[in-house]
């Protein structure tokens, strides 16, 4: 459980990650006060050809993001600006959009929702039908014009946010400190290196903390059933315990007996667990690609399994003392 | 028979505290026996007999009175001293066999021995007593796979491993048919005559009762008369 949920949460940080990083742009401009992470908040889009003139930039370009639902967004794009900086479209099916009406969707999204060109889909109450199928990677899913996006939407004027490519990227620190000291030290400025570097669990607060209450409950949860588990382990057993003791085997040869059992459970269940993990992920890509990121944690395995084998010791102590103390006789007479 | 007795018993008695109230399981109990003495104790449910071979093999404290077994007195011993006369000491045969489920016939031999902190293969004299036994092509079985008699032979093995110098049995033929239970009793007799193993059976069969050198009869905590 725990592998699979840090799992997704980097997961969908990489995710992130690569899409922002097949953009191609050099810097991120985003409106004043938003969020590194995420691109939703708007700006007036008649910052974009202040930006365009100031001198290095070799071109900008302007996206709107607005949500679909609580893990998908429809990105709007100027499609000429988008692709002369990062590259064509590489569609895998159909082609790009042609008439008014139609949307452009990632590999990933098609397979979730089993579309294909020609297919319609609803989004803002609206049907679209689906020209192109493009290989994932290319900074959103769901892709429709700029100006359709902020049109139905009633975001027109607005842009979520701008990149940026520089004539020569090396210059990339010295345009944005110039920026910043220049009329533009309220907006989020950022070289995509920068933003790269801030995807990850420990520059965002709320992953972090959202990850210490998975762990927590990880924690908790399989202390309780490993608790619970040896508890009625040792009560199944109590007339072999008894046997034991008649044997002369003291409580702690039965102690030891009942911790090398729970460390063996523990150690299966961790690869168990690492195993699940990947199948867990084979699930998503499966069935939820457009929506969820699965990736796998290796260094959260001896994580994991230090959890396993601590939560596993500290609920078998509570049983294994209890069985160790059973009285011979009154083990012996269990049916 | 003129040497220390093996086990020497007097004044026992054994009070057990049900809610409030005590019941005087035994109330004042003497009897002798001698080292290779094959002896039965016979009674009535409630007569006592279950807890002396409580007592005697270590199970439970006396309340008062002299135990002395093989030289150790019960009376003044901890839990770990009980828990090494059940290693060495005594060894016990149940009614209902008591093998551990999951465990092969051979490991449920051996791991009484590993409990005594003996280690390596078993010795050529025990691997012969398993064949006198006639359980030795069935060591590798689980109890599952094995008859009530076979399971019984097993538990005599087991209690047998350490060399104790008292074999108790509880109704080692309680769970037997007719024919089982005379296969276990001679065998029984037989590890006595041959080996001299020391035995104290607790049965309330005179039929069983009768193989042993004497018996012991007990009725309402003490001893009734002994013969």
């Amino acid at each position: 459980m725990i592998l699979t949920l840090v799992g997704v949460s980097k997961g969908m940080l990489n995710d992130q990650k690569q899409r922002s990083r097949g953009v191609g742009a050099d810097i991120i401009v985003r409106p004043p006060g938003s969020a590194a992470i995420g691109l939703t908040g708007n700006f007036d889009e008649r910052i974009l050809p202040f930006l365009q003139k100031q001198s290095h930039v070799a071109m900008a370009t302007g996206i709107l993001v607005e949500p679909t639902g609580p893990l998908t967004s429809i990105t709007g794009l100027d499609f000429a600006g988008f692709q002369k900086m990062s590259g064509d479209f590489r569609f895998l099916k159909g082609g790009p959009i042609q008439r008014p009406g139609e949307v452009v969707i990632d590999e990933y999204y098609a397979r979730e929702h089993k579309l294909k060109p020609g297919s319609v889909l609803k989004i803002f109450n609206q049907e679209w039908r689906v020209a192109g199928v493009f290989e994932q990677g290319k900074l959103a899913r769901i892709v429709v014009p700029l100006a359709v996006l902020q049109s139905i939407t009633a975001s027109t004027g607005k842009l979520s946010a701008i990149y940026v490519k520089l004539d020569d990227p090396a210059l990339t620190d010295s345009v944005i400190a110039q920026w910043k000291s220049g009329g533009l030290a309220d907006y989020q400025i950022l070289s995509m290196e920068a933003l790269l570097s801030q995807m990850s669990v420990n520059n965002i607060p709320v992953l972090k903390a959202f990850i210490g209450v998975v762990i927590t409950l990880g924690v908790i949860v399989g202390f309780l059933v490993v608790f619970l588990s040896m508890y009625t382990a040792v009560l199944e057993r109590t007339r072999e315990i008894g046997i034991l003791k008649a044997l002369g085997a003291s409580p702690g040869f039965i102690l030891s007996i009942l911790f090398r059992e729970t460390t063996v459970l523990a150690v299966i269940g961790t690869f168990a667990g690492i195993g699940l993990s990947y199948a867990a992920r084979w699930l998503i890509m499966t069935l939820v690609p457009g929506s969820l990121m699965q990736a796998i944690v290796p260094d959260w395995w001896p994580i994991a399994g230090a959890i396993a084998l601590g939560g596993s010791l500290l609920g078998a102590v509570y049983p294994g003392l209890k069985a160790a103390r059973q009285d011979a006789i009154e083990a012996l007479a269990y049916d | 028979m003129t040497s220390a007795p093996i086990i020497s018993v007097r004044g026992l008695r054994k009070v057990y505290r049900v809610g409030e109230v005590d019941v005087n399981a035994l109330r004042g109990v003497d009897f002798d026996i001698q080292p290779g003495e094959f002896v039965s104790i016979i009674g009535p449910s409630g007569s006592g007999k279950s807890t002396l071979f409580h007592i005697l093999g270590g199970l439970t404290p006396p309340t008062s009175g002299s135990v002395l077994i093989a030289g150790q007195d019960l009376l003044g011993m901890t839990d770990r001293d009980r828990t090494k006369l059940r290693q060495k000491t005594v060894g016990f045969v149940f009614q209902k066999y008591n093998l551990l489920p999951t465990l092969t016939a051979r490991d449920n031999i051996e791991i009484a021995r590993y409990i005594a902190g003996s280690t390596g293969p078993l010795d050529g004299e025990f691997e012969q007593m398993l064949t006198l036994l006639g359980v030795g092509s069935r060591l590798h079985h689980k109890p599952r796979a094995l008859s009530g008699g076979e399971q019984q032979r097993i538990a005599i093995a087991r209690a047998l491993v350490n060399h104790p110098a008292i074999l108790l049995a509880d109704e080692p033929t309680g769970n037997l048919d007719t024919e089982n239970s005379e296969a276990v009793l001679k065998l029984l007799r037989d590890l006595n005559e041959r080996l001299g193993q020391t035995i104290l059976m607790i049965t309330h069969n005179p039929e069983a009762a009768a193989y042993g050198h004497r018996v012991i009869r007990m009725r309402d905590g003490h001893i009734e008369g002994q013969g």
